[in-house]
């Protein structure tokens, strides 16, 4: 078992110096750089003296090694060029706000999946479980930007109950302690539900299929002729052989809102990773940029590990 | 083809759909009532809400005068004009009859900030769409065949570096990197169709490679060989065919998936550019306006969804009647396919 934690691990850091060396050689084959941005302003002198604070005067491998040394011994991202500060404290900033969307957002996903996944698993072929499986395939064909848009549209244009953008109001620092974590939630409420109810779709007709191949198994079947409760045989005999297969959608799960809160954040305004990482791209940001792209790879890969772990340790024959 | 009707009623709503918006992409020019970029007299047509109807004044010299309404007066025409009333005489018009004018402008689903029609736009928007999912789909499903049937007849060493190749393709944050892509490499519609088929082929790969795994010692195959025929006609002829039904599965439910890549880049603006016609620019556009025009990002977001429904419809059909071993309910199999899109 430790064997093959420690072989998945090492595999996972080679990938992670290969999504990031790819990165980095792609930005800068990408035609211009970040002094062209602003050339109208700038002479050709300024210019020049701008591509060697950045270093990008060096030839290109020299500038990969710097980077890779500097991240890699010290944990140091330098300093991001469009914000004037370190990387560091640009990360530190937007990360609690992506953590907060991301767990309300999985809340609201599990908390309708989970139940109604379970409910459609135990009556296959009902009426309730074609309704439900229509309508998580139409959420999750929405594009999940549209949604937020309608969503805005709907609760704070037509209906105008919730704020529709940044994380607080603008008097956030004279309120009380009770008012500033009643503005948060409000303003939590709009992305974390679009996040959730659109990620829900996928992980409920997953949940369905996982319970639904376990619930036709014999040993179920043996439950129920030994006289067993349904709610018995369903969440402790079922679900237990069921969870595993869950707990891997549930990994895999995170790589899709990954995606999908950088969309939203986007759209929301929310000052996390995702729009960090959107405005680093688009101001050619190189060291945010690759700092982002870092830790995506490392979130992407950390998922895929844990789905890889739960996986072994349910699954015997995988450890060899 | 009598296998089909084994899909049930979602197949056919599918097959159904899917069709008609093909046949809206090919006949897009003739379907639509204008031209997805004309402009007349924005300051008059901008922002109308679906079912406006503009009475449209042909000027002497040729240009087009939009109004809310027009009046026949002795002299000539009283054009109404957003609450300000204009006199026009008769020699100045060209298409006057007895009470009014001879053409409008109808706004079936509205129009945009330029007073463009939403319907006419949203009808190119489907060939620019439908036309780039496809164009990507057929390349990664191109790549993915290659990759996959080299892989799985070229030997361990071939099959191994082809493998861990697929694996750090996958273990890319897609999305992620294709806004990087998108935005570093100016994004012709080319370059959209490259970098969507890039980030999508590695499924399509993995399920060849094991198809052709599971058929190559199966008899008719091993006759095949025993009768000398050559390893690539043995694959063109026997292994390709059989294998190819659940990557024609996995492709169709592949269009869903990048047509809603697709929007998400041209919304974030980095994909289809201005002013041709995405279904994701014109929601970008949509989102300036919102509390304004509603409509302009509402329409596009329900043809989207409808065709990426579609899609998912068929393949899923496809898959119930062709593919009795991936039969619904089998976790396993939507869990590979959920891990391995590139979710939008």
């Amino acid at each position: 078992m430790l064997g093959f934690l420690l072989r998945r691990l090492a595999a996972s850091l080679i990938l992670l110096v290969l999504v990031l060396t790819a990165t980095f050689i792609l930005m800068h084959l990408a035609p211009g750089d970040p002094t062209n941005r602003e050339a109208s302003r700038l002479t050709a002198e300024q210019r020049e003296n701008l591509r060697r604070i950045y270093g990008l005067d060096r030839p290109l491998p020299e500038q990969y090694l710097r980077w890779m040394t500097s991240v890699a011994l010290r944990g140091d991202f330098g300093i991001s060029w469009s914000q004037q500060r370190p990387v560091a404290d640009a990360l530190k900033a937007a990360l609690p706000p992506t953590l907060l969307l991301a767990f309300a957002a999985l809340f609201v996903e599990y908390a309708i999946a989970l139940p109604l996944g379970v409910a459609v698993a135990r009556r296959p072929g009902s009426a309730l479980d074609h309704g439900v499986r229509v309508v998580s395939l139409i959420i999750f064909s929405q594009p999940v930007f549209w949604l937020a848009l309608m969503a805005i549209l709907l609760f704070s244009q037509v209906w105008p109950v919730l704020p529709s953008s940044l994380m607080r109001s603008l008097g956030y620092e004279q309120m009380s302690p009770g008012e500033r974590l009643l503005d948060l939630l409000r303003h939590l409420a709009l992305p974390a539900l679009v996040l959730g109810v659109w990620a829900s779709g996928a992980t409920l007709r997953l949940v369905r299929g996982s319970l639904l191949e376990v619930m036709s198994r014999d040993y179920i079947r043996t439950a129920r002729a030994k006289g067993l409760s349904e709610r018995r045989v369903v969440w402790v005999h079922g679900m237990r052989t069921a969870l595993a297969p869950i707990l891997q959608i549930f990994a895999v799960s995170l790589v899709g809102l990954l995606n999908g809160s950088l969309v939203a954040e986007v759209i929301f305004s929310w000052p996390g990773m995702g729009r960090l990482a959107f405005e680093a791209v688009l101001a050619r940001d190189y060291p945010v940029v690759l700092a982002t792209t870092a830790l995506a790879a490392v979130f992407v890969l950390a998922a895929n590990f844990l789905a890889d772990v739960i996986h072994a340790l349910a699954d015997p024959r995988v450890r060899e | 083809m009598s296998r089909l009707r084994g899909g049930g009623p979602l197949f056919h709503w599918g097959l159904v759909l899917v069709a008609a918006l093909l046949l809206v992409a090919v006949l897009a020019p003739l379907l639509s009532p204008y031209e997805p970029t004309e402009q007349t007299d924005p300051a008059v047509s901008q922002y109308r809400p679906p079912g406006t109807v503009l009475a449209a004044v042909h000027l002497a010299h040729g240009d087009w005068r939009l109004a809310d309404r027009v009046e026949r007066t002795p002299e000539g025409l009283r054009l109404h004009r957003l609450g300000r009333v204009e006199e026009l005489a008769a020699a100045e018009v060209r298409n006057l009859t007895p009470d009014g004018v001879a053409d409008s402008r109808r706004f079936l689903l509205g129009s945009d900030k330029f007073g463009r029609d939403l319907l006419s736009r949203m009808i190119h928007g489907t060939r620019v769409s439908l036309g780039v999912a496809l164009g990507s789909v057929l390349l990664a499903l191109t790549l993915g065949v290659a990759v996959g049937s080299a892989a799985a007849l070229g030997g361990p060493v071939i099959d191994g570096l082809l493998m861990r190749m697929v694996d750090a393709l996958l273990a890319f944050p897609s999305l992620f990197l294709l806004i990087v892509l998108a935005a570093f490499f100016r994004p012709s519609t080319l370059v959209i169709v490259i970098v969507l088929a890039t980030g999508s082929w590695m499924g399509i790969s993995r399920m060849i490679r094991a198809e052709i795994l599971s058929l190559r010692s199966r008899e008719f195959v091993l006759a095949a060989r025993a009768m000398g025929q050559h390893p690539f006609a043995i694959l063109v002829r026997h292994l390709l065919p059989n294998a190819f039904t659940p990557a024609l599965i996995q492709a169709t439910l592949l269009v869903g998936q990048l047509i809603l890549v697709e929007s998400t880049l041209s919304f974030l603006g980095l994909g289809i550019q201005p002013p041709t016609p995405s279904w994701g620019n014109m929601i970008a556009e949509g989102r300036e306006a919102l509390a304004r025009a509603w409509w302009i990002a509402t329409f596009p977001g329900v043809a989207i969804a409808v065709t990426v429904i579609a899609f998912n419809f068929l393949g899923d059909g496809l898959r119930d009647a062709l593919d009795p071993r991936q039969r619904r309910g089998s976790g396993r199999d939507e869990r590979a396919a959920e891990a391995e899109a590139p979710a939008a």
